[in-house]
C-alpha cells in the first residue's frame, strides 16, 4: 500500500499534471491550427470587446435570460463549478503539498469550508445524475459517457470526503482519492470535460459574432 | 431510451428525397461525409462537438420543441443527436433511410434561427450544424423537391422563380407605368451608372408581388434618392441554395448580386423586405467568396426606412390608426440588430404600437425562414403545428388590442400568415414598407 | 453644337446649355455623351405622344411609346430600345430596324461599333438579333448573350426546351447548352453560364458548365474538359495562345487553369476576372491572397498590396506593360497601379483608362454626387454634376474630357500640362 501510495502521489502525480497541462494545451494548438488550416477566416471576426462582453454574461449567475428561466440549475450549477475548481486549489492538504514539493504556498480554506465545498459537488453531480434521468430533453440526448464524467468528477470529493473522516480504510481512501483526482485530471483534455478549454472560445467566437458582426446580444 | 425519431413527423412522401436516396450507396454516402467532415469543416464543427455537455440548456430557445410539447427530437441538442452525432459516431457509415430522416430534420425541423445559440451556455452554433447536415444531403443529392426546384432556378437564371432576363425588365416597366398613375414623372431607372443606390429584391417580387416594387419606388422617389435597378440578372438578392446545402450556387448568386452593383457603381445597396436575403448577402454569401463583409454595404429596408425618416426625406402625414404589434424577423434582429430601428420605424409611422413577448433578439422565429416554407406544401402542417408559441404570441397581442402584425421579412410575412389561418388568429399581416406608403406625405 | 476648332484634338471648350431640354419636355433623363464628345443625348418625355430621344437639342422625328437603354456606339451612332403598339425594336440614330419584336435587352456592340446585337423575345421564342437579322432558330429562354469583339458573331446561353415548374428530372439531365449565332452545341448541360470567345475569326467559344450538381468544368465548343471542378467561373479565350484560361475550385481553394491543367502554381482564397495583356505576355486575375484580403496576381504573383473590400476591372495598358486596377478599402474607392496604391480615394472611381503608350492614367471620380478626374493620382476637383470617362488623344498628350457643368454639357480637350487648371 505505502508502495502504491509513493507511486501515485509520486510519479503518478507528477504524470497526470503532465498529461492534464500538456494534453491541455496539446487540444487547444489542436484546435488553433484546424482554424487555421481550414476556418482561417474565423480569426477575422474575433473580438475582444464582444468576447468579453459575452463571457461576462454568461459567467455571471442569472446574468443571461437562460440562466433566469433555470433558477434552481442556476444556483447548482454555478456552486458546482465553483466549489469544483475552488476545493483543490485551496485545500489545506493540497497546499501544504505544494509548498513540500515547490516551497510555494498560498492561503487555505479551513477544513470545514473544503468540506462544504466538496458537498456541494458531490451535491451537484447527484442533481445532474437525477436531471440526466428525469428530464426528458437531457435524457434524450444523454450517454454513457455523460455518466463516466459524472462519476469522475464525483470520485475524488467522494473519497476525499470519506478519506477525511476516516470513515473505513483511510489509506485505501487516501489512495483512492489521489488516484481518482489524477484520473479526473487526466480526463480533462481526453473527454467532454474538456468544455472547461474550449467554453471560453466557443463563447468568444458566438459573443464576437453577435457583437461585432450581428449587432445583438448574445445572452 | 426514449424514441429516437419525433412524433408526429410528416409522413414526406417528398419526390426529391425518394428520388435522391434510391441512387446512394452507403459507400457513397460515407465519403460526403468524410468530405464533409474532414475536408470542408474544421474547428467549429470540432470544438462545437467536443463541447455540446449534454445538457439540453439549449431545448427551450427552440419553438419546435416549445410547440411539439416538449418532445426531445425537437430540442436543437436533439437534432444533433439524430443527425451529426450518428454520423461521426458511426464514421459516416450509415444508410440511405438514415440521409433521408437527417434531411428532414436538418430541412425542415430547424430554421436556422439561431436563437438557441443564445440560450446554450457554450454559445453552440445548432443552426450552424444543421447547415453542415444540410451540406451532406446535397451532395448526396437527396434535398426536397420544392427547394430543390428553386435552387435550380436560382442556378438557371439566377433568381429565384425562373423570372426570364425580359419578364424582370418588364414587370419593372409595367410597375413604373402604374405608379405613373400616381405620381406621373414617377422613374424606375434602369441601368444608371453612378446612382447612389442599387435597389435590389427578391424574385417572388417581380413574380408575385410587383406592387412592393411599385411601392418602393414611390418612396424612393418621393425621398428623392439617386438609384437604380439593374437590367441583367444579379438583381435577386435571395438565395435558397445557401439553404439546400448548394454552397457553390450561393456563392454564384452574391457573385452576381456584388458584381451587378459593382458594375453600376453604385455606393450602397438598398435591399427589400427580406431577412434571408440579408444573411445571405451580409454574413453567409459573402464569406464563402472571400469578402469579410460585404464588399459594397447592404441596407436593409428597415434601416433605410429608418434613415429616410429620421432625416427628413419622407414625412408621415397621418399615422396609421390600427393598432399594430412587430414581428422581429431572425436574420435582421439576431442577425442584423436591426429590433431598435425597426421599433422606431413603428413609432414614427403607426398610432398604437404593441409589443409581442418575448421580442428582439429573443423573439420567436415565424417558423418559414431557414428554407422551411420553401420545402412546400408536403411539409407545411407540421410547419404551422410546430409554431404553436408564435400563435399563443399573438394571440396574447391581439387580446392587447393589435389588428396588425408588421413583418419586415418576406418569409416571415408568408410563414405568420400561414400561422394566422391555421390558428384562425383574426389579424393581417403587413410589411413595413405598406404601411409607410400608406402614411407617408406624397405630391 | 458649333465647333469653334479645327482638329477634334485641339485644345479648346465648347459647351451645349441643357436647360432649354428641360423646359421643353416634361422630363429629361440620363444624359449621354457621345464617344467624340460632339453630341449629348437624352431620352425625353414628350407629353401624351409618350418618348423621344432628343440630341444636341433636337427630338428624333417620330416618337415611341417608351425608350430605354439609350446608348452610343463606339463608332458614335447613338442606339436605343424603344417600343410602338407595343412591339419593341432597336432605333438606331432615330431609326428602328425592320423586325419588331415582343422584347429586346442587352444591346451589344463590337469594338469599333460597326455592328449591333441584341437579345430579343418574340411570341415567348428567344434568340438575338444582330444588325437587324435575327437568329433563325430560337429558344425557350436565352441568358449570357454576347457579341465577339469583331461583330461577326453571336452566342447565348439557351435553354433547348420547355421546363415545366418543379420538374427536377429534366433539368439534371441537362437542358441547357451554348449556341453560337443561333446553332447550338450538341451536348447538353445541367447549367451554362459564362461565355467567352476570342476576340476574332477562327476562335472557339468556352462556356462555365455544370456537369452534375457538384461537378463543373468548362467546355470548349461544346467539349467539356476532362477534368473537373468543385466550381469554375466565366473564362477567357487567350488571344495569342488560343487557349482557354478560367478560374477553378478545388478542396476550397481557387486556381488558375489552362485547357484543365492548372497553370498558376498557388492557389487563392478567391480568383476571377482574368486578364490577358494586348502582347500576350501576362495573365493578371483579381485575387483574395488571405481571406477579407483583394488585390491582382500578375502570372501567379499577387500583388503586396491589398484592399479589404474589394479588388476590380484589371486593366493592362494598350501596349500590356502596365496593369491597373479598382481598389476599395475602408468604404473608399482608388486605383492600384503595378502594385502602387494611389494616395487619393474617393466615394467612386470608375474605370481607368491608360494613355495609348501606357505612360500616364487618367480615372473619372465622384464624390458626394459630383465629378472630378484624377491623372496619375492627382484630383482634379470640378465638381462637375455629370462626367465620363477620359480619352487620351492618339499621340497621348491630350485629354479629351466630357462634363455637365452648370447645367452645360462641356467638351473641353487639353494638353495634359493644363490638368486641374482649367
Ligand atoms: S436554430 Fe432555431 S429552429 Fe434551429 S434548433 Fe435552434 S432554435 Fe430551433
Ligand atoms: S445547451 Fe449547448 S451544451 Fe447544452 S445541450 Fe444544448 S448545445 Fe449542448
Amino acid at each position: 500500500m505505502n508502495e502504491l501510495y509513493r507511486l501515485a502521489t509520486g510519479p503518478l502525480l507528477w504524470a497526470s499534471f503532465a498529461v492534464f497541462v500538456g494534453g491541455s494545451l496539446f487540444r487547444l494548438l489542436e484546435l488553433f491550427l484546424l482554424a487555421r488550416r481550414r476556418e482561417r477566416f474565423l480569426f477575422t471576426y474575433l473580438s475582444l470587446r464582444y468576447s468579453l462582453r459575452s463571457i461576462g454574461h454568461w459567467i455571471v449567475p442569472f446574468a443571461t435570460v437562460n440562466w433566469r428561466r433555470h433558477p434552481v440549475l442556476t444556483i447548482v450549477t454555478f456552486a458546482f463549478h465553483l466549489s469544483l475548481l475552488i476545493t483543490p486549489l485551496f485545500l489545506l492538504a493540497h497546499v501544504v503539498l505544494w509548498d513540500e514539493a515547490w516551497n510555494v504556498s498560498w492561503p487555505a480554506l479551513p477544513d470545514a469550508w473544503a468540506i462544504v465545498l466538496s458537498l456541494i459537488v458531490i451535491a451537484g453531480c447527484v442533481f445532474f445524475f437525477v436531471r440526466r434521468r428525469v428530464t426528458p430533453e437531457v435524457a434524450y440526448v444523454t450517454s454513457a459517457s455523460d455518466y463516466v464524467i459524472l462519476g469522475l468528477t464525483a470520485a475524488p470529493f467522494v473519497t476525499g470526503v470519506i478519506a477525511y473522516y476516516q470513515w473505513f480504510d483511510v489509506r485505501l481512501f487516501t489512495l483512492l482519492h489521489v488516484v481518482s483526482g489524477e484520473a479526473l485530471l487526466v480526463a480533462v483534455p481526453f473527454t467532454r470535460i474538456r468544455h472547461m478549454l474550449f467554453a471560453p472560445l466557443t463563447r468568444a467566437y458566438m459573443g464576437s459574432e453577435f457583437g461585432a458582426v450581428r449587432h445583438a446580444r448574445d445572452w | 431510451m426514449p424514441e429516437t425519431k419525433p412524433k408526429d413527423a410528416p409522413p414526406a412522401v417528398d419526390e426529391g428525397i425518394e428520388r435522391g436516396i434510391a441512387g446512394l450507396t452507403e459507400e457513397r454516402i460515407r465519403k460526403a461525409i468524410r468530405r464533409v467532415l474532414s475536408g470542408e469543416t474544421g474547428a467549429r464543427l470540432k470544438a462545437y462537438v467536443d463541447t455540446c455537455i449534454h445538457c439540453g440548456l439549449c431545448s427551450e430557445a427552440c419553438h419546435f420543441f416549445l410547440s411539439r410539447d416538449r418532445d426531445p427530437a425537437y430540442a436543437p441538442v436533439g437534432k444533433v443527436k439524430q443527425t451529426l452525432w450518428e454520423m461521426l459516431r458511426r464514421d459516416g457509415r450509415v444508410g440511405p433511410e438514415f440521409i433521408k430522416q437527417a434531411r428532414i430534420v436538418a430541412s425542415t425541423h430547424c430554421n436556422l434561427c439561431k436563437r438557441c445559440a443564445m440560450y446554450c451556455p457554450f454559445g453552440i452554433d445548432v443552426a450552424y450544424l444543421m447547415l453542415v447536415v444540410r451540406r451532406i444531403c446535397h451532395l448526396l443529392g437527396v434535398t426536397p423537391l420544392y427547394i430543390q426546384d428553386t435552387a435550380n432556378s436560382h442556378a438557371a437564371t439566377l433568381n429565384q422563380m425562373w423570372v426570364k432576363d425580359d419578364e424582370w425588365i418588364d414587370t419593372l416597366m409595367w410597375q413604373e407605368e402604374e405608379a405613373r398613375g400616381e405620381i406621373p414623372d414617377l422613374r424606375i431607372p434602369l441601368e444608371k451608372e453612378g446612382a447612389d443606390i442599387l435597389y435590389s429584391v427578391i424574385g417572388p417580387e417581380p413574380k408575385f408581388q410587383a406592387q412592393l416594387i411599385y411601392q418602393a419606388a414611390v418612396i424612393l422617389h418621393v425621398a428623392g434618392v439617386d438609384w437604380t435597378m439593374p437590367a441583367t440578372p444579379g438583381w435577386d438578392n435571395s438565395d435558397m441554395a445557401m439553404f439546400t446545402g448548394d454552397n457553390e450556387i450561393m456563392g454564384r448568386l452574391k457573385r452576381a448580386h456584388f458584381e451587378t452593383a459593382a458594375r453600376l457603381r453604385v455606393n450602397r445597396i438598398v435591399m427589400g423586405e427580406c431577412g434571408h436575403a440579408f444573411r445571405s448577402v451580409y454574413d453567409v454569401g459573402n464569406r464563402w467568396l472571400g469578402w469579410s463583409m460585404p464588399p459594397i454595404p447592404i441596407v436593409h429596408a428597415i434601416d433605410f426606412y429608418h434613415e429616410l425618416l429620421e432625416e427628413g426625406r419622407i414625412r408621415v402625414a397621418r399615422l396609421f390608426e390600427e393598432p399594430v404589434t412587430l414581428h422581429d424577423p431572425c436574420n435582421v434582429v439576431r442577425g442584423g440588430g436591426l429590433h431598435e430601428k425597426a421599433r422606431a420605424v413603428v413609432r414614427r409611422t403607426c398610432a398604437h404600437f404593441i409589443e409581442m413577448e418575448p421580442n428582439r433578439e429573443h423573439n420567436y422565429c415565424c417558423c418559414a425562414g431557414g428554407g422551411v416554407i420553401n420545402c412546400g406544401p408536403p411539409y407545411k402542417k407540421h410547419r404551422v403545428e410546430s409554431n404553436r408559441v408564435k400563435a399563443e404570441q399573438i394571440a396574447a397581442a391581439k387580446l392587447k388590442g393589435a389588428k396588425i402584425v408588421i413583418t419586415p421579412c418576406h418569409n416571415c410575412h408568408s410563414g405568420i400568415e400561414d400561422i394566422i389561418h391555421h390558428y384562425d388568429l383574426g389579424v393581417e399581416t403587413r410589411f413595413l414598407g405598406d404601411i409607410l406608403y400608406q402614411v407617408m406625405e406624397k405630391p | 453644337m458649333t465647333r469653334s476648332t479645327d482638329g477634334p484634338w485641339d485644345p479648346a471648350i465648347v459647351d451645349l446649355p441643357l436647360s432649354p431640354w428641360r423646359d421643353r419636355f416634361l422630363w429629361v433623363e440620363e444624359i449621354q455623351a457621345s464617344p467624340a464628345g460632339d453630341a449629348a443625348a437624352a431620352v425625353v418625355r414628350l407629353g401624351e405622344e409618350g418618348f423621344s430621344v432628343c440630341v444636341n437639342g433636337d427630338p428624333w422625328p417620330e416618337p415611341f411609346e417608351k425608350i430605354w437603354h439609350l446608348r452610343y456606339a463606339p463608332d458614335g451612332r447613338l442606339v436605343a430600345l424603344a417600343s410602338r403598339e407595343g412591339e419593341w425594336t432597336v432605333v438606331v440614330d432615330g431609326v428602328p430596324w425592320e423586325n419588331r419584336f415582343s422584347f429586346v435587352w442587352n444591346p451589344l456592340f463590337s469594338r469599333d461599333g460597326s455592328r449591333i446585337a441584341v437579345a430579343f423575345q418574340r411570341d415567348m421564342a428567344y434568340g438575338m438579333a444582330v444588325d437587324d437579322v435575327p437568329w433563325e432558330e430560337t429558344f425557350p429562354n436565352l441568358t449570357c448573350p454576347l457579341l465577339r469583339a469583331d461583330g461577326a458573331a453571336t452566342a447565348a446561353v439557351v435553354q433547348t426546351e420547355p421546363l415545366s415548374e418543379g420538374d427536377i428530372v429534366k433539368y439534371r439531365e441537362g437542358i441547357y447548352t451554348a449556341a453560337v449565332d443561333g446553332r447550338p452545341w450538341e451536348r447538353r448541360f445541367m447549367n451554362v453560364w459564362g461565355l467567352a470567345c476570342s476576340a476574332d475569326g477562327g476562335g472557339r467559344l468556352a462556356a462555365e458548365v455544370r456537369l452534375s450538381p457538384t461537378e463543373y468544368t468548362i467546355a470548349v465548343d461544346g467539349t467539356p474538359w476532362g477534368e473537373t471542378f468543385a466550381c469554375v467561373w466565366t473564362p477567357l479565350v487567350h488571344p495569342v495562345r488560343g487557349t482557354v484560361l478560367a478560374p477553378v475550385r478545388r478542396e476550397g481553394s481557387w486556381w488558375l487553369a489552362e485547357d484543365g491543367r492548372i497553370l498558376w502554381d498557388r492557389p487563392f482564397v478567391q480568383l476571377w476576372q482574368p486578364q490577358v495583356s494586348p502582347d500576350g505576355r501576362h495573365i493578371a486575375a483579381v485575387v483574395a491572397p488571405a481571406f477579407g484580403r483583394w488585390t491582382v496576381a500578375v502570372d501567379g504573383r499577387p500583388w503586396k498590396a491589398t484592399a479589404g473590400e474589394m479588388a476590380s476591372d484589371p486593366c493592362f495598358s494598350p501596349a500590356g506593360g502596365r496593369l491597373a486596377v479598382r481598389f476599395k478599402d475602408h468604404g473608399r474607392w482608388t486605383i492600384a497601379v503595378d502594385g502602387r496604391v494611389w494616395r487619393q480615394a474617393r466615394q467612386m472611381v470608375f474605370t481607368p483608362v491608360f494613355s495609348p503608350d501606357g505612360g500616364r492614367l487618367c480615372v473619372r471620380f465622384k464624390e458626394q454626387g459630383r465629378f472630378g478626374y484624377l491623372l496619375d493620382d492627382r484630383p482634379w476637383e470640378l465638381a462637375a454634376e455629370a462626367a465620363w470617362d477620359p480619352v487620351f488623344s492618339p499621340a497621348g498628350d491630350r485629354l479629351l474630357l466630357r462634363t455637365v457643368e452648370g447645367g452645360l454639357f462641356r467638351r473641353r480637350v487639353l494638353p495634359l500640362e493644363d490638368f486641374g487648371k482649367v
